[in-house]
Formats: structure tokens, sequence, C-alpha cells
């Protein structure tokens, strides 16, 4: 297992490699000029030119990227020219609520899916499967940012059950309660594509095990039909739907950005919309870096976790 | 019982709880009678005025610096503000100011001329030991000073190196901010002191939570009085559907900034104000001077003459725009011609002018247009629509549209040989900033490359005479002139909007584009 692990980290240095690169060339070739997004109609191009300088953008990109990376191993994202602080900073008092939100999402689509999963497959084809399946097909197909609208009018506008966003209340607020409150509708949002995905998955995962040879023999011996479902088939589906999860931890993370927006939770999705927006070129590209990294990241967990469920893939 | 079963039971458990808890209908707007929640466009930049670049930054600062003067209320004329008076030398490059005595910086430290001198001095002298705080992106508007002299404690003389007339509304300007800072906050924060602020104002700073809010506490202190309320938040809501939805559920008292679809929800209820207030601000076309067919000043009228802009002011802006009739906004009342009528829609006439100018079969040009950008209200409706009134005409626009900063850095400092048409808008604190930057010849943004020896002679003439009144007569003139060599199509004068709950008084929008909270309260 220790070797698994080691070897598993190893991989993940080039890709962070890679991903540097990519992310500093890609924000660094998109058209749009930084100094002129600072300066506005007004800029006379002696301005821009001053702003360039300052900004660093006259140097060739190789140096341009090798002063980044220097400084990257020196835990120094560079210094946001927008909001005058380092990017590192803004980025730290972004990162919780993207991952609290994250999470909260994943939680909910891994509990409703794999519960309602586990409900369709039994009942196969019976009224609850049917239900479930009409439901999951109409998550999987409505866009996030629209259901968060709905959301907002129907609970926040509407029927003012709970607060249409931000995090916290701006006057006593700011403990779990209120946090909670807050967090109901974007996570609700988020979870709602990643949910429909591990409900069918797990059916279908279900489905399969519960066909298999030893389920018959558990029945055969005698087994509560709850043992044989939570204990055996479950178990050994589980296998199936880890990755999966993983899988749906990225998008969940992805969804964000927009989900963030919409809602204005204050995460690094809002905050990379906004930067971008204002061509804040150092803090997109430590933002990117840190989403992509927090990727990869989840990947490796979850290759880990497989290992530990199934044995046969730590031998490999 | 595997451990997966454990924690699933336990989720739903808690997902339970919190569905409890927000079952209860939530008590809104109930934020404190003292303090006002403020839904704003963005996240605010910098709490250092000198450097501020955007509107939104300095509907913000104006709370916390005072400059040397200030607009009067609803206008842009001039009124005393840290300085008492002033007085101008008959060269009309000196100017004295008489500063307010007693004022203190929320610091506690005093306002004098050493700290007026100060801060002219941080921004305008590259060796000044805090010069890098900077940079000062809009100090070139403060015009070109010379050197700031302290006569006595409270006595400062800004001496300019060739008259410059618009000093007075730069001054007022919210750039103008910067003479009201704290220098002692200056040095003790270094290059963080744009994280950290420190001024004269009518409040002061408590709290900036990334992305979620920026609090402001009343000033007892305040050389005007301690204002009404007790503090200010403002809640950047970049979503402008967001900033609609926390208004109508009681999450901020008043929204800067209602999208035009959204205005008739507010003004339908009794429960909302709406405000609008017009400012100088101008949405227009650059054309091409240099070459075919604008080169021609028939063509340009006739341009002028194609195009419905009421029609696009009721219908695609929903009146949050008047029909602009030249380069002055009316905003600069003093300044502007009331007897200028804006060109007709007359596709008639637009046709013959070009027939005259020898384009009887009608006339292809490339049309830049932009995504979205700063004050260009709805440019890709408005440019489709200028598209199809140009068709009736016979100018057949193809249109190119492009990302708004990259969109700028096309067209400016002038646009390429082969496009005729570009959308453009500007918002200005004094009538000679547009005129001056974009059609004098060769001028930083005369992306048209116009040039009219007599326009460069009124724009000149302007920046020199101190006297107001003759100031005004000479922009009034140089309105005439452009109106008639027609080097733009000029749109419209857009007109910013807010809405409150009903429960807030006191408010006022100002030409200016900022949002002063001294004199506001909630009931």
């Amino acid at each position: 297992m220790a070797s698994l692990i080691l070897r598993r980290l190893m991989m993940v240095i080039p890709v962070l490699f890679g991903v540097s690169v990519i992310v500093f060339l890609v924000i660094s070739l998109i058209p749009g000029d930084p100094a002129r997004a600072i300066l506005g109609t007004f800029a006379t191009p002696a301005n821009v030119a001053d702003v360039t300088h300052q900004l660093g953008l006259d140097k060739p990109l190789p140096v341009q990227y090798l002063i980044w990376i220097d400084n990257l191993f020196h835990g120094d994202l560079g210094r946001s020219y927008i909001l005058h602080k380092p990017v590192l900073d803004e980025i730290m008092a972004h990162l919780f609520p993207t991952l609290l939100l994250a999470g909260a999402a994943l939680v909910l689509a891994s509990v409703f899916g794999i519960v309602f999963g586990i409900v369709a497959a039994v009942h196969q084809n019976g009224f609850a499967d049917r239900l479930i399946t009409l439901v999951v097909l109409i998550g999987i197909s409505t866009p996030s940012f629209w259901l968060g609208m709905l959301f907002i009018f129907w609970f926040g506008v509407r029927l003012a059950w709970l607060p249409v966003g931000g995090m916290s209340d701006m006057f006593g607020g700011g403990g779990v309660v209120d946090v909670g409150r807050h967090l109901v509708l974007p996570a609700a949002t988020l979870a709602a594509v990643a949910g429909a995905v591990l409900v069918r998955l797990t059916r279908g995962a279900m489905l399969e095990v519960l066909r298999q040879d030893y389920v018959r023999t558990a029945r055969a011996k005698g087994l509560s039909e709850r043992r044989v479902i939570h204990g055996h088939a479950f178990r050994n589906a589980l296998v199936g739907i880890i990755p999966v999860i993983g899988l749906q931890a990225g998008f969940v993370l992805g969804g964000a950005v927009y989900i963030e927006t919409v809602f204005q939770w204050p995460g690094i999705g809002r905050m990379l919309v906004s930067a971008i927006s204002t061509r804040d070129i150092l803090l997109v590209q430590g933002g990117v870096l840190i989403v992509a990294s927090a990727y990869v990241l989840i990947n490796l967990i979850t290759d880990l976790m497989q290992a530990m469920l199934d044995p046969r893939i730590r031998v490999a | 019982m595997p451990p997966v079963m454990f924690t699933r039971r336990t989720l739903l458990g808690s997902v339970a709880a919190i569905s409890v808890i927000g079952l209860p209908r939530f008590a809104f707007g109930q934020t404190p009678n003292d303090v006002l929640v403020v839904g704003h466009v963005a996240e605010l930049q910098t709490l250092d005025p000198a450097q501020a670049v955007t509107i939104s930054d300095f509907r913000i600062l104006i709370n916390i610096y005072d400059g040397l003067l200030r607009y009067k209320d609803g206008r842009l004329e001039v009124e005393p503000g840290l300085a008492e008076s002033w007085d101008i030398s008959p060269d009309g490059k000196t100017y004295t100011f008489a500063l307010r005595k007693g004022v203190k910086f929320h610091d506690g430290t005093s306002f004098d001329a050493d700290a007026v001198k100060f801060n002219f001095d941080r921004v305008l002298d590259a060796n000044h030991p805090f010069h890098n705080t900077g940079p000062f992106p809009f100090v070139f508007t403060l015009g070109p000073i010379d050197k700031v002299e302290v006569l006595d404690p409270y006595k400062i003389a800004l001496v300019y190196k060739e008259p410059y007339a618009p000093a007075l509304t730069m001054l007022a300007g919210a750039i103008g901010g910067l003479a009201g800072i704290s220098p002692a906050a200056v040095k003790k924060f270094g290059k963080d002191f744009a994280r950290n602020g420190g001024g004269a104002g009518p409040f002061k700073f408590i709290e900036w939570v990334s992305g979620q809010r920026f609090v402001l506490e009343a000033n007892a202190d305040y050389f005007r009085g301690a204002p009404t309320l007790k503090g200010l938040v403002f809640r950047p809501i970049i979503d402008e559907n967001a900033r609609v939805s926390e208004m109508q559920s009681g999450g901020t008292d008043i929204t800067i900034e209602v999208p035009p679809d959204n205005i008739a929800t507010f003004t339908a209820s009794t429960d909302y104000i709406y405000y609008q207030q017009p400012g100088p601000h101008l949405w227009y076309l650059v054309l091409n001077t240099k070459t075919k067919p604008f080169d021609d000043k028939r063509v340009r009228q006739a341009i002028n003459y194609a195009i419905n802009k009421g029609a696009m002011v009721t219908d695609i802006l929903k009146d949050t725009a008047t029909v602009a009739s030249s380069v002055t906004p009316p905003a600069f009342d003093w300044a502007y011609d009331g007897g200028l009528k804006p060109y007709p829609y007359d596709p008639a006439k637009a046709k013959q002018l070009l027939a005259d100018a020898g384009y009887p079969t009608g006339v292809d040009v490339t049309f830049y247009v932009t995504e979205s950008g700063s004050g260009m209200l709805s440019p890709q409706l408005m440019g489709t629509a200028i598209q199809a009134d140009l068709q009736a005409v016979g100018i057949r626009a193809k249109i190119e549209t492009y990302e708004w900063n990259t969109f700028l850095g096309k067209i400016i400092p002038a646009m390429p040989a082969d496009v005729g048409v570009a959308e453009l808008s500007f918002m200005t604190q004094d009538p000679d900033m547009h005129p001056a930057l974009a059609l004098r010849t060769g001028a930083a943004v005369n992306s048209g490359g116009y040039s009219n020896p007599k326009v460069d002679a009124l724009i000149d003439q302007g920046r020199t005479e101190t006297d107001r009144g003759k100031r005004g007569a000479i922009y009034k003139q140089l309105q005439d002139v452009i109106y008639e060599d027609a080097p733009w199509v000029f749109v419209a004068n857009w007109k910013q909007n807010a809405v409150s709950s009903s429960h807030v008084k006191g408010f006022q929008l100002h030409p200016s584009f900022t949002t002063r909270f001294y004199g506001t309260s909630k009931a």
C-alpha cells in the first residue's frame, strides 16, 4: 500500500508541472491587454505602456513563466495588481467557502444518489424506479444555473424561507446555523446533476451485482434481504461507485464557478469570474492552478480509496 | 454494520436538521435601523483614491475621503470641501486654497497644508519616499501641476505649468479625494495602504471581507457633523439578476444599477423608491474620418440622420438614457448648448446626402461592436439596431464583435484603416476632458483620426479660460462646430439608476456617478 501511494504521488509531479505550463500559457495568450483592462477607455498609449511595464508583461513569455514558477516555489503567487494584495491571501480567503460548498454538494449528491440508486435497483421497473428515473432525467437535463435561479425565485423571493445569496448575514450572523441556511440552496443546486448521475450509476451497479452468484448464495443461506443488499451487494457495487464520486467531485468543483456567481457565494469560482473580467492575470493563474491541483488531488484520493476497497487493484 | 452505513445515516440526519432550521420564515429586512446595506456592482479594488480607476470604487471612496473641493448636491458645480475658499492667479496658473482648520483624520492626526502637500507629492513626484505605493493611473486628470507650495499651515498653492481651467472640477471629482488622505496612514501601511486607507470623510473603514462585505462606520468627529447612519455595508453582487433578487428578498436596502428589464418590477411597487440621474456620459459611434467614406462630411451627417436613436433609447434601453445631441452631455448644464437639437431620424435626408457625396448605390463599411464594457449599456443589441437602420439607407455595415479589452486595444489610439465605424462611450468630469482626449488633432485616444483646427483652437481656449461663464460659452461654440462637422454619431446619454426600499430617506444619485451617503437615513 505504501509503495502504491508513493508511486501515485510520483505521477502527480509531472501532471502538476504540465498543469502549470498550460495554465500560464493559456492565460497569457488570451487576447485582451491587462493594462488596458485596468485603465479603461481613458488610457493613453503611454499609460498602457507604463502599466504593462509595471506588471512585467513586456518581458518574454518564458522569462515571465520562470519568474512565476520561481516565486511559486517560495510560496508566493505574486501580488494582484487589481486588488492590491498578495494573490495567495486572496485565494485562501475564498478557498474555504468553495470547499464547504463543494463538500456539502458532494455529500448531498452521494447520499441521495446512492440511496435512491439502491431503491431504484431493488424495485426495478416498479413505481419507485420509474419515478426516480424521471426525476433523474430532469436533474441531468436542467442547467444548474437555471435551477439555481428557480430556487432563488421560489425559496428566496417568493416563499422567503432561505436567504438568496451570500454566505452569512450582514448582522449578527456568521454562526454554523447561519452559514448552513445560506448553504442549502447553492449546495442543493450544485448537487442536482451530480446526484442524478450517481443515482443512475448506483442503480446500474446494484442491478449488476444483484445478478451475481454470491448474492444468490447469500439469499440461499437464508440471510435477510436487508443483509443481502447492504452487506453483500452494496459493498461490492461500491467499488464501481467510488471512482465516479471522485469524478463528480471534479465536476462539482467546476460547477461551483457558475453556482457561486448565481448565489454570490464568496468562493474561488466567483473570485475567478471577477478576476477574469478585470484581467487580473496573476489571480487567475493562481486560482486556476489551485483548482487544477485540487482536481489532481481528488483523483489521487479516489485512486487510493478504490485500492483500499478492492484488493485486486492494490496488487496491480 | 459497515462504516459506510453509519456515515450515510449521520449525514441524512444532518441534512434533515439543516432543512428544519431553514423552514421557519426568515425575517428579512431586519438590518439595523441605522446601518444601510448597499448592493454594489463590484468588489472594491482599492482604498486609495489615487489608485482607483472604476466608478464603482469611487462610489464608495467618496464617503471616506473629502477633497479640497466637492460638487454641489445634484450638480457638477464646485463648492468648498476641505478648502474653505480658493483663489486663481490672473495668469490662470496658480490656485491658492485656504484650508479648513480643526479637521482630524480618522486616525486622529490633523489635516493641514503639509498633509495636502504630502498627498500631491506622493503621486506627482517619482522620487517621493512613498511614490512606490502607486501606480496612479488617473493622476494625469489633475493637469500639468508644476509644484505644490505650503504658504502657511492652512494655506496651500497648486502651481501649474500652463493654465488649466478644468483644475477645479477635477479636484472636486473623485480623484480629488487624494488630497484628504492621512499621511500618517500612508507612512504606517506603505504598500498596504490600498487595503487599509485613512481619510477625514464622514465614514471610516472598519472591515473588508473579500467577496462578502465592505463595512464603514460613521465618523463621529466629521467636520460637518456626524452622519445620521451609524454604518454602511457594501455587498459586492456582481451578477445583475442576483442584485435584483437580493433587493426583492430584503438582503439589501439599496441597489445601484438595476438592469433596464427589471426597473418595472420596482417602479410598480410602493415598497421601493426608484432613482434616476443623468450624468456626463456619452455613447457614440466613432467614424474613421481618415478614409472613405467617412472622410466626407456629408456621409458623416448622413449616418447621423440614418439612425433612429429615439427608438433605441425607448425600446432597448427602456428610457435609462436620453438621445444625445452633441459632444457635451447635458449634465454639464453650464457648458451645454440646450438649443442644439439631436440630429432627427430622417432616412430620406440620409440617402440624399449619401447620393450627394457620390454613393447613390450605397456603401459598405466595417462596424466594430463590443460584447460589453464600462458605460457601454447594451452594445450588441444597439449595434444590431444600428446595423438595421444603416441598411435601410444603403450603408451596408458588416459587424465584427470583440471582447471589451480586445476591442479597446484595436481602436485606441487609432482605428484600422479598413474600419469605418466603432461603438464607444465616455464618462467625464469636465467638458474639456473628452474632446481634449478624443477629438484634438493627434490626441491620445483620437480613434477616428479627426482633425479640425477650429476644434483644436476652441479646446485650447476652453482649457485656459478660468472664468466659468466664458468657458461655458466656448464649449457651446465647440459643440456647434462638432455637431456640424459630425466626426461621431451622437447616440445616447445614460441616466444612472438605483432603487431603495421605501424606508430609506434622503438618498440621491449624483451626476458625477458617485454616491454620498452622508445625508441618508433609514426610517
